[in-house]
């Protein structure tokens, strides 16, 4: 079972909870979402609780994740976006947050549960669609009519636009889960020749020399895979609420 | 097989479901349940999941997908409040007040350096005026020494010209009586030598003639 690198995305049900028939319990999962709030939380907290006008370095972590969070926002969306500032740092602090925790071992990684990152993408997606069609009513639809597009090529460019629109959830989820997901698979894998190889005596020591290699250089590429996701994810979800902000323009 | 242990809702369920599920997919199409099955299994649906769960690949098994869905929405949601209420407002305080610190810093630093621009003008005009007061005084001193000494000078020479005409007169004065004495004192002296060489009177007024006429 330890050698299955599937294994580890397994649900594991910590307190049964049954309401109507429907599974709720508090399980593994919930317990790394409640780490991920926790240790974020608390990191951001602890951090900023000096007010040093001089930062600490760990303050200074704290101040550059709200910094670039809120840059990437403001080129993305103008000022006009900024009043999704809270719900962009919050998504971006807790993917990467919950990336991270991932590459612990043996802890559960939430964002390889395609559940969770399409209920993150559609919670994105549902913000741009409410408060486009809150703010601009039917002129949102505008999203669907890009600019300077002649008359007739309006009736190709229209449906593109509207099935790409309706991608973005899927995307926006897949790319997440799937990179998580796949690297946390290979990284089990090449650790697992490791432990195998180790049966075979000295000879198998020696050969597993290079899945180790490999384990080590995957582990670092992993680190930059959990932030890079973090940040695409974070880009895109500024880029699709300028949509929410300034329907056509672009 | 842990996983579903762990998930099912009893333990016999998954004995069913299982010991079922083969027979179920192989000899009874999809959607025709047997009447031995139906009554004792309401809820087919799930068993079946259960029974496949071995095979089912974690990320995409369904059954979690409700607990994932609360536990995320509870969990982000109170992610969301306690960063939007208490850290944001705080770190972009902290931001904020940096930012204004290094403004009015600047600020001051640069009314600081126009004051200390118009000080230094200020002080190089002082300085360029006393210099050029300086020079005006020591002109004035040089041309009053310069005046009084002028006036001086012809003080002296006027007084000591004085005194040379006074010298010149006296001695002009000094010369002429001299020059008269001299007359009688040859007239004296001729009368004398007359008297001594011829004896008897001399006729004065023929000395003095002959004195007067030797003189010139």
């Amino acid at each position: 079972m330890s050698n299955d690198p599937i294994h580890q995305f397994h649900i594991a049900q910590w307190v049964p909870l049954h309401v109507g028939g429907v599974d709720l319990s508090f399980t593994n999962s919930s317990a790394f979402m409640v780490a991920t709030v926790a240790v974020a939380s608390a990191f951001l907290y602890l951090t900023s609780s000096n007010r040093g006008l001089i930062p600490t370095r760990l303050q200074s972590v704290s101040e550059m994740a709200y910094e670039f969070v809120a840059s990437t926002l403001r080129e993305s969306a103008g000022s006009a976006g900024m009043k999704f500032f809270p719900f962009v740092f919050s998504l971006f602090m807790f993917v990467l947050v919950a990336n991270m925790l991932g590459m612990f071992p043996y802890f559960f990684t939430i964002t390889s549960q395609i559940i969770v990152t399409f209920a993150l993408a559609v919670l994105v997606i549902g913000t741009v669609l409410v408060y486009g069609f809150a703010k601009h009513g039917f002129k949102f639809l505008g999203v669907f009519v890009p600019s300077g597009v002649p008359g007739p090529l309006l009736l190709l460019v229209v449906p593109i636009e509207i099935i790409s629109f309706l991608s973005r959830p899927i995307s926006l989820s897949v790319r997440l889960f799937a990179n998580m997901l796949a690297g946390h698979i290979t990284l089990k894998v090449f650790a697992g020749f490791v432990a195998s190889l180790s049966a075979f005596g000295a000879v198998g020591i020696g050969g597993a020399i290079l899945p180790l290699a490999m384990t080590v250089a995957l582990t670092g590429l992993e680190f930059l895979v959990a932030f890079l996701q973090a940040y695409v994810f974070t880009v895109l979800t500024c880029m699709y609420l300028n949509d929410a902000v300034h329907p056509g323009g672009h | 097989m842990f996983v579903s242990s762990a998930n099912a809702a009893s333990t016999t369920d998954i004995i069913v479901a299982q010991s079922e599920a083969p027979a179920h997919t192989d000899t009874v199409a999809p959607g025709t349940t047997p009447d031995a099955h139906a009554p004792a299994d309401p809820t087919a649906g799930t068993h079946s999941e259960t029974g496949h769960a071995k095979a089912v690949f974690p990320p995409f098994d369904s059954n979690h997908f409700a607990s994932q869905l609360l536990w995320l929405a509870i969990t982000f949601a109170v992610f969301y409040v306690f960063l939007s209420r208490v850290v944001l407002p705080r770190i972009g305080g902290i931001i904020e007040t940096r930012r204004d610190r290094i403004a009015t810093d600047l600020d001051q630093a640069a009314r600081m350096k126009q004051e200390s621009d118009e000080a230094l003008a200020a002080y190089t005009q002082e300085l360029a005026d006393a210099k050029n007061k300086a020079g005006a005084i020591a002109q004035e001193a040089r041309d009053q020494a310069k005046a009084k000494a002028d006036a001086e000078q012809a003080e002296i020479s006027a007084a000591l010209e004085k005194k040379l005409s006074d010298a010149e007169a006296s001695i002009a004065t000094i010369k002429n009586k001299a020059m008269q004495e001299v007359g009688s004192i040859a007239e004296d002296t001729a009368a004398e030598i007359v008297k001594k060489i011829f004896g008897g009177a001399v006729d004065k007024p023929a000395i003095s003639a002959a004195v007067k006429a030797v003189r010139g």
